[in-house]
């Protein structure tokens, strides 16, 4: 890489250029291409193509223009000033990804592969989606640049998430619920595979997160990493200095590399993965990829996955279905390899805790998902202290959690429960709600991953 | 040279092609896997795939991950595999191991070449391990005199096509078509097209390596198609549809046989 792909819009200065993964796509002993040869023609004509999109002057304004004035980017950052009153006295930012078009950003990286799409020819896309966020945006790049677009969902999230699935369907896109294996994003990932072997002479594959085969892991950074590079201007702007500590959530990573990669040559700047420990790591019952897991190989890459003695994948718990996935991108996986960044548990109480938080001190309902950045603002700012400057990716808004949130705090009919910020922190549904069980399988997956 | 490439070249010497049975390890069960893998011996296979059963089979259709969920869930892993290699040796057959790559990693990449070596395995298979990544394989296959067998597909260039057949041992596996393993009705001109060129990598390398035709072959008409112009068929799913459709042991031993008439009408040797 020696060229920021995305412009800032104002650029201060031109972002540093990560040194990494090496020209086949390894980042250290991680990343790389585990597929079938079949499909080796096709990811090396994707990363012909994406090296030369990405220095192209013509792509590039295209791209920009794109992300201004369809996204609606750049994003702002707000400060929440009674949210930190909880944070030990640190100071905390958020970047509002989940002020963007779609609601999350998960658009920053589909408008970039639709429009690799349109340049090497192929007329559809393919995407994979827990419940649905992904595939919402990918379905919205097909429809606004006439490509048509099948999305690959879990059997059980298509009935749960049935308000995503008529999204989709609105947007003009096929969704098809996937029967095999555990039903869940992971099937979904390999279903969206098998089709892609098959009609890869007019198909493309719009990954969602930074994992699979090179160049996905990289060239979906790249489309991220404006998260980042706005972010570090803005804080240089309105504050003067960079911040201390910089969280985001991370399913496969793709917000939290996004928001991290502009500030991995700062090295005053802690970088914190916070992992979905759903009930607990210790329960087995989590989606803590690097926390609990171990290298090997899944969905094309080398990385932290959860496995079993047999290297056979283990499925994954998390309230939040969009970090719900039992691997990780192999850049988080080096990065905790070389120390640069760390990589922490939140479980879903502990999330759902900061959920409440977020909502009732400062009225912004986050993603579930982003609100295990935000639950790792309130550890990390008192282990920090007073007068640090903690930025947080709010990687998505929470529209899509109400149901959730509502059952998991025993809301509807029960007015009288009040979720605010003295809530009990070990507080489970009550009686007649949604299980916690029917919680995870209903969210949104790859939402914020 | 490895015993499968010998096997092989036998076949051939017969003016034949030669048939490899595919089989996953587990189901329903392992010793009814293994009871099933040895009868696809007694039919007539010359090589036994021993399928290791995998959580996300990327590169399977639908017959052949619904008999591996089965497995998976079972617990079945590698240490069943290297009981199912001593049974189809015993049997009389060279047995391979067809594995996805994190399986292997998991167990220990040098310990499994040892065990299976150990075991009578003549080598591995394995779909989504490109030799690109395979350093540590090719040097633990080395050092236990395995084969190594990397698959080739009707969408590899002519490099590609090189590179692979040089890293091979024992075959070649040529993916006739693009897509997922199941039966077809027909074959397909790509297959042939495919073994054309890969013949003409493995000219062009300097070596005798067989090159095998799988993806989409389910009887003995279209392996005798096959056989016409590669030197070996191989043949997974229609095996495990004869399981799932309750047809036990004999039902694969039918199958084979029929396979194995199919190998020995082909038209021609191959170039």
């Amino acid at each position: 890489m020696t060229t920021s792909p995305v412009r800032p819009p104002e650029p201060r200065s031109a972002p540093a250029a990560p040194a990494w993964p090496d020209a086949t796509g390894h980042f250290g002993i991680f990343g790389g291409r585990f597929v079938p040869e079949a499909l080796i023609a096709a990811l090396d004509e994707l990363t012909e193509a994406y090296e030369a999109m990405k220095v192209d002057p013509a792509f590039l304004d295209e791209f920009a223009a794109l992300q201004r004035d369809y996204t609606g980017r750049p994003s702002p950052v707000t400060e929440v000033a009674r949210f930190a009153e909880h944070c030990g006295g640190a100071r905390v930012l958020l970047k509002r990804e989940d002020l963007n078009h779609t609601g999350s950003h998960k658009i920053n990286n589909v408008l970039g592969q639709a429009l690799l799409t349109k340049r090497i020819g192929k007329s559809r896309v393919i995407a994979e989606t827990g419940a649905g966020q992904h595939g919402v945006a990918t379905a919205t790049a097909a429809a606004l640049m006439g490509l048509s677009c099948t999305v690959y969902m879990g059997e059980e999230d298509t009935r749960r998430q049935a308000l995503n699935v008529a999204r989709m369907r609105l947007l003009g896109a096929e969704v098809i619920p996937v029967t095999t294996g555990s039903r869940t994003l992971k099937d979904a990932i390999n279903e969206a595979f098998r089709d892609w072997v098959t009609n890869v002479e007019t198909t493309n594959y719009v990954f969602g997160t930074v994992a699979g085969p090179h160049p996905f892991p990289a060239m979906v950074r790249d489309f991220q990493r404006v998260i980042g590079d706005e972010a570090r201007a803005q804080l240089l702007d309105r504050e003067g200095r960079l911040p201390d500590a910089v969280l985001a959530c991370v399913g496969g990573g793709s917000n939290a590399i996004g928001i991290f990669t502009a500030f991995v040559p700062d090295d005053g700047v802690r970088l914190i993965g916070l992992e979905a420990a759903g009930d607990g790591v210790e329960t087995g019952r989590h989606a803590a990829t690097i926390t609990g897991g171990s290298p090997g190989v899944l969905h094309g890459a080398r990385s932290y996955l959860l496995q079993d003695e047999n290297g056979q994948t283990i499925e994954s718990h998390s309230i939040s279905a969009g970090l719900d996935y039992p691997g990780v991108g192999p850049e988080h996986s080096y990065l905790h390899d070389i120390g640069r960044a760390e990589y922490r548990p939140i479980t879903d109480a502990e999330a759902m805790e900061a959920f409440a938080l977020l909502c009732r001190t400062e009225g912004i309902i986050p993603a579930i998902e982003s609100a295990h950045a935000l639950a790792g603002a309130m550890k990390v700012g008192r282990e920090l202290g007073p007068d640090t400057l903690l930025l947080v990716n709010l990687s998505g808004r929470g529209d899509k959690d109400v149901e959730t949130a509502s059952a998991w705090f025993g809301l509807g009919d029960r007015e009288e429960v009040d979720p605010g910020p003295g809530l009990d922190t070990d507080q489970q549904p009550t009686e007649g709600a949604v299980s916690n069980d029917e919680a995870v399988a209903g969210q949104d997956a790859g939402e914020s991953a | 040279m490895s015993a499968s490439q010998q096997r092989i070249h036998a076949a051939r010497a017969e003016g034949r092609a030669a048939l490899i049975a595919y089989l996953p390890v587990g189901y329903p069960d392992v010793d009814a896997s293994i009871e099933a893998l040895v009868a696809a011996v007694e039919g007539g296979a010359d090589i036994v795939e021993i399928g290791v059963p995998y959580s996300d089979p990327g590169m399977d259709g639908p017959v052949i991950q619904q008999a591996v969920d089965v497995a998976v869930r079972a617990g079945v892993g590698l240490r069943d595999v290297l009981r199912a290699a001593e049974a189809v040796a015993a049997a009389g057959a060279v047995p391979v191991v067809m594995s996805y790559w994190n399986p292997i990693e998991r167990y220990g990449v040098d310990r499994f070449a040892a065990d299976l070596a150990a075991a009578g395995g003549a080598g591995v298979i394995t779909p989504d391990l490109i030799p690109d990544e395979a350093g540590e394989w090719l040097a633990a296959s080395d050092a236990a005199g395995l084969d190594r067998v990397f698959l080739v597909a009707p969408s590899s260039t002519e490099a590609r096509l090189r590179s692979t057949v040089a890293a091979c041992r024992g075959f070649v596996y040529a993916a006739s078509t693009m897509g997922v393993t199941g039966t077809r009705a027909t074959v397909g001109d790509a297959a042939e097209a495919l073994v054309a060129r890969t013949r003409q990598a493995v000219a062009q390398v300097g070596t005798d390596l067989p090159v095998c035709v799988g993806l989409g072959v389910s009887n003995g008409d279209q392996a005798a198609e096959v056989a016409g112009f590669a030197d070996g068929v191989i043949v997974g799913s229609a095996y495990v549809r004869t399981l799932l459709d309750g047809h036990g042991p004999d039902g694969v031993r039918r199958l084979s046989a029929d396979l194995a008439r199919g190998v020995r009408q082909r038209a021609g040797a191959p170039a």
